[in-house]
């Protein structure tokens, strides 16, 4: 069977369960003894690993497959999910990501992980016999399910997962002393199994008919809307044998080796009364084997305790739940395709308004007027669809920077806020890179080492805020930390030592401005340079990428007490606003994000400062650019007013004066591209079609500071 | 079956050249084209293809001829280059000929003055000379472009 048409679909799912096992470890790491942390990443795990093993990229589902074996001891409570284990887990993340990506490239994600791999059966092994001292069998052994002298065995490990009432309680008990089995069945459906809750239904009819169902995890609602992964989990009572049980579920298609436990006692739920904490109280009740051996009851004491520490740290924690909104993945380049159409249609209607003005056809303005409410709509409609939560960017910085402050040494904490804040995608795929390297900067140079920071009477751990919101048509996005902030005067010395600023000028300028300085090229204030951040490009390189974005960046910075990144960017970039002017008989495009005001001069009004054509502006002196020279305009006889027509763009504290010939109005322009072909053309950021079909360039407005 | 190749067969400055048919994304007549300042001087500017902003090279200038205003049968072959479109101005378009493989041959070398570099080979068909165009080489411009940048 050809597999190639659902690499792209394997590709994007296994990205996904990448980004949530990332995500799921980070969370582990808080609270180690987190069950339902746990539970979702054997979840992805298993998904990997089946789908990589449909595909026949057995690499991946060979390390899934050994990643699931050490978290299924995790979940048993055989393995304790200590930071070596994590550090593990994330390895084989990272690992994973490699493959995924060389599968991505168009290989097999044949990456050597023998070593991973070696580690992942070394920890499965050893720490399963330490642990076991009582030498009983690993799950991997257990005893057929038709013998039920293996129960008393079975057990011995304490799963945690199940959580009794006290009526199930009460009912279970009742059962088993009149002679009933309690079964714990973890039913297992295909994988590719398309109707799951029809099976699911086929598994409650028939073992309905050999007993009762108590319990069901999840519930049986969402199980009949199939909000399960791939396999349930059902409380049977019942006065037949294990073997029947088994029978009665095999025979079902598509449902594969039960997992089949039985229990044979619900220990009683009352605790100490000192336990002040009241969901403690009810949640304890386990199944457990009717062993009295005295290592079960240590292990019964710390399945206790873990089960305290779970009802706490679980509140902190949700799960992503497999979702079942109503969703259609599209390429991008389809949506691409559309808002191209769209673009089109808006053209062609100008076009169609031009013909019927022209002919004065009073009846084709009337259905004009509904066709332009309605292609208004559509582009916004469009436009919407392209928008995309920034969570697809953030979502993996709490990994990086807990990577970079474990190598570091520091104790930081990320801070996320407004991960929902939604941008076009043009924007979200440009921003990444940027906001990694600020976020390396605030880890490395930002937050101080813990001995420093309480020498400073701070908190030894860290706090870095990464926040997105919506301001007007923008977003703004920071980047805030509580580190040691920047040194002005340092800054001040290190400009007029790379002759950035001369000794005077350095005398000058206030303190908000010198740390804008570290914005410069080749500026860089790190006193050591370290892998992480730091090699003199840096700065200069982010508040370039952002201008290209047509954003800005600005900084503000307190010594001693922090630093804060405010970045501010375009809801998107397909579409701006832009002050369209003539220039000669050519018309271009200026964005209006970077026009300050537009006023007018008479001719004598220009002044010249050592070749500099100026004007004073409200007593400041503004130079002046000549766009017909810039662009190579050819000087057409057109009429020109006698003033002088100036657009004042900034950028950052920057301003200059264009010199157009006429200002045409401000319009929304949906930015195109100018193609590879034409390359790189200075001053000019990209094109637009105006409403009668013809071609305008827009200016690319940093690009002349 | 025989093999060989479909082109479309233009002319500039009475010369007749072929392009092969693979790479026509369409033909269309001279539309209103937007002047690019610095770009290479062979490019004429940029078109509105249906709402994609496309350049246009004028095959006149690429081959060191006389400009000339674009006249009624001008055409404007759009090549798709890496799924990128890309216009070649030419002065006509004649038609779509079928070559046999063995009426093709490699262009004769040391022709001077001719731009032989640009031309991946000769179809004859009958009294006929369709010179090949070697589009990857024509499109080669990107080392002209200046990349300089600010000017204060």
């Amino acid at each position: 069977m050809d597999m190639t048409q659902y690499r792209g679909m394997f590709l994007e799912e296994a990205q996904e369960h990448l980004q949530k096992l990332n995500e799921a470890l980070l969370a582990l790491e808080g609270s180690p003894e987190n069950r339902a942390i746990l539970d979702e990443i054997f979840r992805s795990a298993h998904t990997l690993k089946g789908m990589s093993a449909t595909m026949g990229f057995n690499q991946v589902a060979e390390l899934t497959h050994n990643m699931e074996n050490v978290l299924h001891k995790l979940r048993n409570g055989e393995l304790r999910s200590a930071s070596g284990i994590v550090d593990l887990l994330f390895k084989c993340v990272d690992s994973l990501d490699s493959m995924i990506n060389d599968i991505a490239a168009g290989g097999e994600g044949d990456l050597a992980v023998e070593n991973l791999l070696l580690e992942l059966k070394n920890l499965n092994d050893t720490e399963s016999q330490a642990g076991k001292p009582s030498g009983s069998m690993s799950p991997e052994k257990r005893p057929s399910p038709g013998n039920p002298a293996g129960s008393a065995v079975i057990g011995q490990h304490i799963v945690t997962s199940i959580e009794f009432n006290e009526y199930e309680k009460n009912l279970i008990k009742q059962a088993i002393d009149q002679g009933f089995h309690c079964y714990h069945i973890v039913v297992p459906i295909d994988p590719r199994c398309v109707m799951k809750s029809a099976r699911a239904f086929m598994i409650f009819k028939n073992m309905e008919a050999i007993g009762e169902i108590i319990k069901s995890i999840p519930p049986v609602q969402e199980i009949e809307e199939e909000k399960f992964d791939t396999s349930f989990e059902i409380i049977l009572i019942s006065i037949e044998p294990q073997e029947t049980v088994r029978k009665g579920l095999v025979s079902i298609t598509e449902v594969m080796e039960p997992d089949i436990t039985v229990i044979s006692r619900v220990f009683s739920s009352s605790l100490p009364a000192d336990r002040a904490d009241p969901q403690a109280i009810v949640s304890p009740p386990l199944r457990q084997v009717d062993s009295t051996d005295s290592t079960d009851n240590r292990d019964l004491g710390a399945a206790r305790a873990q089960n305290l520490e779970k009802t706490k740290s679980e509140q902190g924690y949700t799960p992503a739940k497999a979702k079942a909104s109503q969703t259609v993945r599209v390429d991008t380049t389809k949506l691409d395709n559309l808002i191209n159409l769209v673009g089109e249609l808006v053209i062609n209607k100008t076009r169609i308004e031009q013909i019927g003005k022209m002919n004065q056809l009073p009846d084709l303005a009337e259905t004009l007027e509904q066709m332009d409410r309605i292609t208004t709509d559509l582009q916004n409609v469009v436009m919407k669809v392209r928008m995309v939560p920034i969570d697809t960017v953030f979502s993996r910085f709490p990994r990086m920077v807990r990577d970079l402050a474990k190598e570091l040494g520091k104790d930081i904490e990320l801070v996320i806020e407004g991960k929902e804040t939604e941008l076009d995608r043009t924007v979200i795929d440009e921003v990444g890179d940027p906001l990694v390297h600020l976020l390396r900067n605030a880890v490395d140079h930002g937050i101080e080492e813990p001995e420093l920071r309480a020498a400073a009477q701070k908190p030894e751990q860290g706090r870095v805020l990464l926040s997105a919101r919506h301001e007007g048509n923008n977003v703004v996005i920071e980047v805030e930390d509580d580190g040691k902030g920047l040194n002005p005067e340092a800054i001040k010395q290190k400009a007029v030592e790379k002759g950035i600023l001369d000794a005077d000028g350095a005398a000058e300028i206030s303190d908000a401005e010198a740390v804008r300085l570290v914005l410069w090229p080749g500026f860089s204030t790190a006193e050591k340079i370290t892998d992480i951040s730091g090699r003199g490009v840096g700065m200069d390189v982010v508040k370039n990428k952002i201008e290209a974005l047509s954003g800005s960046i600005n900084i503000e910075s307190s010594f001693g007490r922090g630093t804060k990144f405010k970045i501010q960017l375009p809801l998107t970039l397909a579409i701006i606003q832009a002050l369209l002017v003539l220039i000669e008989d050519e018309t271009y495009a200026i964005p209006l994000s970077f026009i300050a005001e537009t006023t007018s001069v008479m001719p004598e009004q220009v002044n010249k400062i050592q070749d500099q054509e100026v004007i004073l502006l409200r007593g400041g002196v503004l130079p002046l650019i000549r766009l017909n020279e810039v662009l190579q305009v050819q000087p057409t006889d057109l009429p020109k007013d006698e003033e002088i027509n100036i657009v004042v763009v900034k950028n950052g504290e920057k301003r200059v004066g264009l010199l157009v010939d006429t200002l045409i109005g401000q319009q929304e322009i949906v930015i195109k591209p100018l193609g590879k072909l034409l390359g790189n053309i200075p001053v000019v950021a990209g094109a637009t079609i105006l409403g009668n079909g013809q071609v305008s360039l827009i200016i690319d407005v940093a690009g002349l500071f | 079956m025989e093999t060989g190749i479909q082109v479309v067969a233009c002319t500039v400055e009475g010369e007749e050249y072929a392009i092969e048919i693979k790479r026509v994304q369409e033909i269309i007549r001279v539309l209103e084209t937007t002047r690019v300042p610095s770009s290479s001087p062979y490019i004429s500017g940029v078109i509105n293809l249906r709402g994609m902003v496309i350049p246009v090279m004028d095959l006149r200038k690429r081959f060191g001829l006389p400009s000339k205003a674009p006249g009624e049968t001008a055409r404007i072959i759009v090549i798709n280059r890496n799924n990128e479109m890309v216009g070649v101005l030419v002065d006509s378009v004649s038609e779509v000929i079928w070559l046999p493989a063995q009426s093709v041959e490699t262009p004769p070398s040391g022709v001077s003055g001719a731009n032989t570099e640009f031309f991946s080979g000769i179809g004859k068909l009958g009294s006929r000379l369709l010179i090949m165009l070697n589009l990857e080489r024509i499109f080669e411009i990107s080392d002209s472009v200046s990349s300089g940048r600010g000017l204060f």
